[in-house]
């Protein structure tokens, strides 16, 4: 005998990966906050400069922040940010992605990661930070 | 120096000598990894296995970006010179400053030539956190932010060059912005250098 599965359930894992897209990162923000100063050389929360902006940065895709000239390789790179291709990028950029113009060799340490990642999820939230228009413009 | 002082520091010389003698004797001689390690920063050994630019087009990306940075440094330190905010003698330390960044520059726009790169197009404008400058602190915070951050970038940049040549020179570059950084956090009031590993 075949059992119908019920119809609410099947919206289950679509439930449940949404809620694991938009979970915080479980990183310490405040630690990260620390962290993110090394990345002042080039990038700002709110607006490009060397490199693009941060806010809005988880689940943009990658290359398509509007009025930013990216790298090729970057443009191309056909992913979207989520916690897991932040980190991986931020552990070794040029190895991630051969080609990009961050050459930087990495932020080696993953608990230096996931508090650089909270702090970027966490300030893209905050509107003081991150205004909306350009928290939202990056999806 | 009493007796008890005499003792130690002959000690001291003793343990030294002994320690010279061992390495002098095995032919040891202590990488940068191996120091890493040994001043507990596990972090920078692991950072041993970088994967490095494979290129002279890959070194001259990574220089086409930090010419970049060190071009955006020389309009913010233009911005503060021209903020009106910035009293005598700290105008005249970040005019200073700003040469450097602008020696910099040239010195990297000249070896991505030698290199046969293309040195990049600065941008027509720079954006800059204007409406947060109100007075001198803020303008010494701003670049000393720029400044800290690009001691990470190079940092950062010199485990990656192909041609160690240029990692020899990002160091050099490296040096001269850890002492801006450090000026700057004086003016500030602050310690000027706050640890012993930067990263």
């Amino acid at each position: 005998m075949i059992r119908r599965r019920r119809p609410h359930l099947r919206w289950l894992p679509v439930l449940l990966c949404a809620g694991v897209a938009s979970a915080a990162p479980a990183g310490d923000p405040i630690r990260g906050a620390s962290i993110y100063q090394r990345c002042l050389a080039c990038h700002a929360l709110s607006y490009h400069r060397v490199g693009p902006k941060h806010c809005g940065l988880l689940g943009r895709r990658a290359g398509r922040a509007p009025g930013y000239e990216y790298s090729a390789a970057m443009r191309d790179a056909g992913f979207t940010w989520s916690q897991q291709t932040l980190d991986a990028f931020l552990a070794a950029p040029t190895q991630y992605l051969p080609g990009t113009s961050m050459g930087y060799a990495g932020v080696r340490d993953a608990r230096d990661r996931r508090d650089l990642i909270a702090f970027i999820a966490g300030a893209s939230r905050d509107t003081a930070r991150c205004p909306p228009a350009q928290g939202s413009e990056a999806q | 120096m009493t007796a008890e002082q005499t003792h130690r520091y002959r000690s001291d010389a003793s343990a030294t000598s002994r320690r010279r003698f061992i390495f002098n004797s095995l032919g040891m001689t202590l990488s940068a990894t191996a120091v890493a390690l040994l001043s507990g920063r596990t972090e920078l050994a692991r950072g041993a296995g970088t994967h490095t630019a494979q290129s002279p087009a890959e070194d001259v990306q990574i220089l086409n970006t930090a010419l970049a940075a060190e071009r955006e440094a020389v309009a913010a330190y233009q911005l503060g010179a021209e903020s009106t905010l910035l009293t005598p003698p700290v105008l005249k330390v970040a005019i200073q400053f700003q040469g450097h960044h602008r020696e910099h520059a040239d010195a990297l726009a000249a070896t991505i030539a030698k290199l046969g790169g293309e040195v990049a197009t600065p941008p027509a404008s720079y954006a800059f956190p204007v409406e947060t400058l109100h007075n001198q602190a803020d303008v010494l915070n701003f670049a000393a932010g720029l400044e800290r951050g690009a001691v990470s970038a190079y940092a950062g940049a010199i485990p990656l060059f192909a041609n160690r040549d240029l990692s020899n020179a990002a160091a050099s570059i490296l040096a001269d912005e850890a002492m801006h950084w450090a000026i700057l956090r004086q003016a500030l009031g602050l310690d000027p250098v706050p640890g012993a590993f930067f990263s």
